[in-house]
């Protein structure tokens, strides 16, 4: 279980053979790595600049993983999300989840990166190869991909 | 008696910009003196809008604007209370 907020690019298969560690007990772990995209709405894309807010990152992302943990029962977690500028084709953000079996770890991944996408204060600003530069916008469905979750 | 306040109850509190917030505002942090009668969170945007200048133009859009009081998320109804930081910011973008 652990969170981590890094500038640092991570190795995905280094990090996932530490999560499942020497617990025999996982039998399916679920990874989602996101990656910047060459190609946005406004062009191709030269870097991508990612703000957060020191203290509160942190703080929400651990909120979000013993949420997780609440709702199901995982064997292992792992959120590690990146932040300054990074080039296309670089690695953002990596979750994974592993449980005894796949449901759990399925379900708990997609639940983090959705509630992540809404929740955690990060913000990404694009520099285009022409060399315009701006904010990215929210996505409504990204609001109403955290909402499914909600219990009533 | 030091830093006694120009009002019963209100109180200085630190304020954090992020994002495109920050670029309006043209700074990233400041010290502000809120007044008593800002009870809950609508009410501290509705004090900082009606400063007008940069305030104005920052929270133009005031409908986005997401609130964070002592770095956990806060809705317009949340009662301020006595935060020791607020954080005024556009709807997250990250992962």
């Amino acid at each position: 279980m652990s969170v981590r907020l890094q500038r640092e690019s991570f190795d995905i298969g280094a990090e996932l053979k530490a999560l499942r560690g020497d617990n025999c007990d996982i039998g399916a772990v679920v990874s989602f790595t996101g990656s910047v995209r060459g190609t946005v709405g406004g062009g191709d894309l030269l870097s991508m600049t990612l703000e957060h807010y020191p203290g509160m990152t942190e703080s929400e992302l651990r909120l979000i993983e013993d949420e997780a943990l609440k709702r199901w029962s995982l064997e292992a977690s792992l959120i590690i999300h990146r932040y300054g500028t990074l080039e296309p084709g670089e690695d953002i953000v990596l979750v994974a989840t592993a449980s005894p079996h796949r449901a759990e770890a399925f379900e708990a991944a997609q639940f983090i990166m959705d509630y992540l996408k809404s929740r955690a204060p990060f913000w990404k600003n694009e520099t285009l190869r022409d060399g315009k530069s701006g904010w990215v916008d929210a996505r409504e469905g990204d609001k109403s991909a955290e909402e499914r979750w909600k219990t009533s | 008696m030091l830093d006694q306040p120009m009002t019963p109850n209100s109180r200085n509190c630190k304020i954090l910009y992020f994002a495109w917030v920050r670029e309006k505002m043209g700074r990233g942090s400041e010290e502000i003196e809120i007044p008593s009668s800002v009870l809950t969170v609508g009410d501290l945007i509705f004090f900082l809008k009606s400063k007008g200048g940069e305030y104005a133009l920052a929270l133009e859009n005031e409908s986005v604007i997401r609130v964070a009081l002592d770095q956990a998320h806060a809705s317009r109804e949340t009662k301020l209370g006595q935060p020791r930081e607020i954080a005024l910011f556009p709807p997250v973008t990250g992962g």
